[in-house]
């Protein structure tokens, strides 16, 4: 996005490009992830939803890494914990969280999916499955079809450090390489693959260090830091713009939650390491950053913790209230339908 | 109307869709300035140029799960499967992917894309260059799956699988690329998906089979044309979605069915029409369903003597259709 809105800058924000109000509403977004996510678990607990999947400890990242493409133009292959990546490339709470619900106006798959199967064509955001990294090599075919169609659009996809093990990891990387796509891999590593740590599924230890295998640049940033995140995708846009090729960025973030609703994840941690990796929060990190360059005031503050407070109820009592789909529309969509007479839907 | 061979009827129809729409591309392995293996995308290359055609590497996920993607972002891809042999590493993108995208986003997405593969026996290829694999896929909704057995369906048949919206297996039998020939009209005409053909007329048997084993069924019918046995020859031409009508409309006639393919019996495509024609037409059977099929045997042998064990000729049609006469 980068677009500068604000008239102030201070040094903080100058020093990767962006003005004060670029900060101020990344922050807003950080938040406004954490707080929905937050409900999510709620909504689950109180037997309201079946099913949590979650991205506390990614959204700082991933607001940071999306803010550098542009929104309506570029393109994004989530995963299931890109909450934060969809919400700043243009999905609205409500849109989260009727797919929470699986409501018919869930517009991520009007509730056939499972919930964190985020994607929307009015965004370009990719619609997603359960096999891991299979949206990869999408992404990789989005950025192909930019380059040949000439549209100079940038294609992103983002998964953890577990699927970057999958095979269409390696067939993707390999071709966007030789062709110099405009595609750029994020790894969110947060250290486990459901209860598996990094040091099981990466033979080195960075993810980005598999980079050089594909001669393309490979960075790992500190995925706490959002202005660093932003930084790295930002560069790698402009790479990507410029004809140079492809980027891996491995952001390091943390997973303040279990896997899933459906996991218990002190089976396999340990109460100290849990307690270390809530210290390495995004979301309080960056408050303190914008508060100490004097960018985020009490009265931002206030005002957004109303705001953010208004929104993640409003988009609960609007999915609470949504119809479920009607079964006599589960036939629907397995090829192409015709257009009706009427110009209705297609 | 001048005659064509199997094969240059696909590569005349690639060229011309290519020349029609320029969102049309085609990518897989050796199919630039090589032409292909089987030389079905010859002169691709030399007429558009890197950028729509293109090979690849060795990576057939790859191959497919970029499609999906090209696709989504406003291109026609046709991905060529060396051999259908090889399509299995691209599976979970094909049946995962490919399949689900416009059901699983509640038609936000649909992946336009046609998949050719050059499939079947008889041709020395053994286990790993004779597979037939259409039962895989027939089986997945979301999936069209197509075989042609004529160059003019081909022609027309390819035509409508690149125009259409969702994606469409191609299979192609790879015998019949230079051994059959036909005439095939320069027009723009099309065949339309999920329509079968009735290319012999009779009252006694209907015989569905398709790709070579079509041709193997009209030899059929004519050596049994001789006894005194009328066949009825169904051509399928498209496996999915299957023109059940035609099939249905031929058996309510003949009272009999015999279903011919060259994949393992077991679980095979013709398991499925088998099922149907029993299910909706019991009333006029005069017999029993039954099929003549590949043996259940992991692969065809490469020893020739071994390979004609396996295949299916219009000999063994020709016994299961006495056989069937006989009941």
């Amino acid at each position: 996005m980068a677009v500068t809105r604000g008239d102030t800058t201070t040094s903080l924000a100058a020093s990767v490009g962006l003005a004060d109000a670029d900060l101020v509403e990344m922050y807003r977004y950080v938040a406004l992830a954490r707080a929905l996510d937050e409900r999510m678990w709620i909504l689950n607990r109180a037997g309201r939803i079946p099913f949590v999947i979650s991205g506390q400890g990614h959204e700082g990242a991933q607001v940071g890494i999306a803010w550098a493409f542009q929104r309506g133009h570029d393109w994004i292959a989530p995963f299931y914990r890109s909450i934060a990546t969809c919400l700043t490339f243009g999905m609205s709470p409500r849109d989260i969280m009727t797919a929470q619900y699986a409501t018919a106006s869930d517009p991520s798959s009007g509730g056939r999916q499972m919930p964190g199967h985020y994607g929307s064509h009015e965004h370009n955001l990719v619609s997603v499955s359960s096999p891991v990294a299979t949206q990869l090599l999408h992404a990789v075919g989005i950025a192909l079809a930019a380059k040949v169609r000439k549209t100079g659009q940038v294609a992103m996809t983002t998964m953890g450090e577990g699927s970057s093990n999958q095979g269409d990891v390696h067939e993707g990387l390999n071709f966007a390489a030789i062709h110099k796509l405009p595609f750029i891999f994020v790894v969110e590593n947060n250290g486990y693959a459901i209860s598996v740590p990094a040091a099981r599924q990466v033979s080195v230890p960075n993810v980005a260090d598999r980079a050089a295998g594909y001669g393309i640049p490979g960075v790992v940033v500190d995925g706490n830091d959002v202005l660093a995140c932003y930084a790295a995708a930002r560069d790698a846009v402009a790479r990507a713009r410029a004809g140079e090729g492809p980027t891996l960025i491995e952001a390091k973030v943390t997973r303040l939650t279990g896997h899933s609703s459906d996991d218990q994840q002190t089976k396999y941690r340990s109460e100290e390491e849990l307690a270390e990796e809530r210290g390495r929060d995004p979301l309080p990190a960056f408050r303190a950053q914008l508060r100490d360059a004097g960018i985020l005031t009490d009265e931002i503050e206030t005002r957004f913790t109303d705001e953010i407070k208004a929104a993640v109820t409003d988009a609960t009592d609007f999915a609470e209230s949504e119809p479920d789909p009607d079964p006599a529309t589960a036939l629907r969509y397995v090829y192409a339908e015709a257009p009706e007479p009427d110009g209705g839907p297609a | 109307m001048p005659a064509r061979t199997f094969i240059d009827a696909i590569r005349e129809t690639l060229a011309d869709e290519m020349r029609r729409d320029e969102s049309v591309i085609v990518l897989g392995e050796d199919v630039g300035k090589k032409g292909g293996v089987f030389l079905a995308t010859d002169g691709l290359w030399a007429e558009f140029g890197d950028d729509r055609v293109i090979d690849t590497p060795l990576t057939e996920s790859m191959i497919i799960g970029a499609s999906i993607g090209a696709a989504v972002n406003g291109l026609r891809p046709i991905a060529e499967i060396q051999f259908a042999d090889f399509i299995f590493p691209a599976f979970n993108q094909i049946v995962s992917e490919a399949a689900r995208m416009r059901y699983r986003s509640n038609n936000g997405y649909g992946v336009p894309m046609t998949i050719r593969a050059p499939y079947g026996g008889g041709v020395h290829g053994a286990l790993y260059h004779s597979q037939s694999v259409e039962a895989f896929f027939t089986h997945v909704p979301g999936l069209k799956v197509v075989v042609p057995s004529t160059p003019y369906d081909a022609r027309g048949l390819l035509r409508s699988s690149i125009r259409d919206e969702d994606p469409v297996l191609f299979f192609e039998h790879k015998k019949m690329y230079r051994s059959v020939r036909g005439e095939v009209p320069d027009t723009d005409y099309v065949v339309p998906l999920g329509k079968a053909a009735v290319t012999h007329p009779g009252s006694q048997i209907s015989v569905i089979a398709y790709g070579l084993m079509a041709h193997y069924a009209l030899e059929a019918a004519d050596r049994v044309a001789d006894e005194g046995i009328s066949v009825e020859v169904v051509d399928l031409r498209t496996l999915r979605p299957l023109d059940t009508e035609t099939v249905l409309e031929s058996v309510r006639k003949t009272g009999k069915c015999l279903i011919v393919y060259e994949d393992n019996r077991f679980g095979g495509y013709g398991a499925e029409v088998a099922a149907i024609v029993a299910e909706e037409a019991f009333d006029y059977l005069d017999g029993p369903v039954t099929r003549i099929a590949g043996p259940d045997v992991p692969g065809v042998p490469y020893n020739h003597v071994l390979e004609e064990w396996f295949m299916v000729s219009p000999e063994k049609i020709a016994d299961g259709i006495r056989t069937l006469a006989a009941y």
